[in-house]
């Protein structure tokens, strides 16, 4: 049974359930997060092409009668910035495909019955989200490295030492891999940033699925289905629901400390930045342009992650 | 002589320092309907839930069907698809239809195919009274029609047992008839039944049994004539004359 919304945008329009959603829908859509969006946008978009002391660029397009004007010194840095931003994406993107695997499972390891598995789980949680996330990046890329090269000595020392076959067998090749693995800085930083905020997205799945009703696991598993049935048809798919606003918000946190990776040579934006101001001394305009990057990207994944949420809140019905 | 296909012996049940359940002894013959009635705290639903292992016994046996639950090879999600529960909060799955809730164990624990699954679904949605329901969501129907889907959902694995705790307990008045009504109609199909409920009316027309439970213990078990009529305890008369009242 429908029931009667406040109708404040469509007061005063005619009878009629025809017009009343239609304009509640599209002002939703269009509401102020997706025009302070659209404000951001325009303002690099004037700050680009029509700002400056001198234009570095005119491109005329005669068919359409206008010359666009490449603006100094903004023009120069959205430039450089470029390589930057898709490198930010890339980074944020695909550690967050990978922190969600580990969420996953490790929230199921959060609420397994298996005292060892749970323990572990536990022990990942609390160690990893006691640590800051920069002494992580610190740690994996330069103590890691020596921890491995240590690792591999040991390995070659035990091929070496050994007379006995089937030690070698094993010895001699892990050593030789182990010895030959060099961190490369965006592996680094994906590595890092999917140990560190696989914990904290741990956290957020095992929530969710404790937020779902006993009753639920009960009757599952009262049909004579397995725990894994059970979690797998009844009890992820309702967590996902209630999960995804935290998740969304990972994301977009995972967007602004992406950052951190500056540190670790890799080329972010942030560092690509820091790099031009390095060049230029423009510290002003390149870090207002930096920062205004970031705003422009994590209002769009805002506003997205607002759509996919308001959508599974309505398919819920 | 019909079989006992529930064998429940020395059975105790602490919770922290709570005895929920104190030494309870109690058979359950094949076919039997069965109408366990006590006052809140007294263990009738703990003792439910041990039938089919929601509740691990603290100490004590259980048999189904012959089957010792507490047997470290005995495979309880196999025990359980032989032992249907209907729940007071209904327990549907929101995010499945009616149908759906009724077709998912019978495909992915009792091996049917689609179709299968389907035709006996709709087949018993049409013997709760709600064959239109088939494709609603358990969002969009009363609390009466959300029950009788989930007796038809444990109906569908075509178990041996059926566990009902206080299936109207948490019912407007007015739907509670229709729930009753189908557990009078499988009452009579000669499927055991375990009832924990306190409508009266029911136990006096379906049950060949009742047990008065009270603290954790077995007060009183016999016929619903007989336990209403004379029932032999003082705790039994206390709890009976505080219901039967209104």
């Amino acid at each position: 049974m429908p029931d009667p919304r406040p109708s404040g945008v469509s007061a005063g329009s005619p009878a009629g359930a025809a017009h009343a959603p239609r304009q509640r829908r599209w002002f939703l859509r269009f509401d102020r997060g997706w025009l302070l969006f659209i404000g951001a946008l325009v303002l690099l978009a004037l700050l680009v092409f029509a700002v400056g002391e001198k234009y570095a660029v005119k491109i005329p397009i005669p068919a359409l009668g206008i010359t666009i004007q490449f603006g100094d010194p903004y023009g120069r840095i959205i430039q450089f910035l470029f390589d930057g931003i898709l490198t930010t994406l890339k980074l944020t993107i695909i550690s967050f495909l990978l922190i969600l695997v580990v969420g996953v499972f490790g929230g199921l390891g959060r609420v397994s019955h298996n005292r060892f598995i749970s323990t572990i789980a536990w022990l990942y949680v609390e160690i990893v989200r006691g640590i800051p996330v920069l002494v992580w990046l610190l740690w994996i890329w330069f103590a890691l490295p020596q921890l491995i090269q240590g690792a591999g000595r040991v390995l070659v020392q035990a091929c070496e030492g050994s007379s006995a076959g089937w030690v070698q067998a094993i010895t001699c090749p892990l050593g030789e891999t182990v010895s030959g693995i060099k961190l490369q800085p965006i592996p680094a930083a994906v590595l890092g940033f999917t140990f560190a905020y696989g914990a904290y997205m741990t956290e957020i799945f095992r929530a969710g699925i404790q937020s779902i009703a006993k009753g639920q696991m009960e009757a599952a598993r009262s049909l004579g289905m397995t725990n894994i049935q059970a979690m797998r048809y009844i009890i992820l798919p309702q967590a996902v629901r209630v999960i995804l606003p935290p998740v969304s918000n990972e994301f977009v946190t995972l967007l602004k400390d992406s950052s951190l990776v500056s540190i670790l040579a890799v080329s972010d934006l942030t560092r690509r930045g820091r790099e031009f101001v390095a060049r230029t001394f423009l510290s002003f305009d390149t870090f207002t342009m930096v920062a205004l990057c970031y705003l422009i990207l994590t209002l769009f994944f805002t506003r997205v992650s607002t759509e996919i949420e308001r959508r599974a809140a309505v398919e819920k019905r | 002589m019909p079989d006992k296909i529930i064998e429940i012996r020395n059975l105790h049940k602490w919770f922290g320092r709570i005895h929920a359940l104190d030494d309870v002894n109690l058979d359950v013959e094949t076919g039997e309907v069965l109408v366990i009635i006590g006052p809140s705290g007294s263990g009738k639903s703990t003792l439910l839930r041990c039938v089919n292992h929601l509740e691990k016994p603290s100490s004590g046996h259980l048999y189904i069907d012959g089957v010792d639950l507490e047997a470290k090879d005995t495979d309880i999600n196999e025990v359980r698809t032989e032992i249907g529960m209907v729940f007071q909060q209904f327990n549907l799955f929101p995010h499945m239809t009616a149908l759906q809730n009724i077709t998912l164990a019978q495909r992915i624990v009792r091996k049917r195919s689609g179709e299968e699954a389907e035709r006996v679904g709709r087949e018993l949605l049409e013997r709760v009274g709600i064959p239109e329901k088939a494709d609603s969501y358990p969002g969009q129907l009363s609390g009466g029609q959300q029950q009788r889907v989930a007796i038809a959902r444990a109906l569908a694995m075509n178990p041996k047992i059926m566990l009902f705790d206080e299936p109207t307990s948490a019912l407007d008045p007015e739907m509670i008839k229709e729930v009753l009504d189908v557990m009078l109609d499988l009452a009579q199909t000669g499927i055991t039944m375990l009832v924990v409920t306190h409508e009266m009316g029911f136990a006096r027309a379906a049950a060949r049994r009742m047990v008065f439970m009270d603290e954790g213990k077995i007060i009183e078990e016999t016929t619903p004539e007989l336990l209403f009529t004379a029932p032999k305890h003082e705790r039994t008369k206390l709890f009976l004359s505080k219901i039967l009242e209104h």
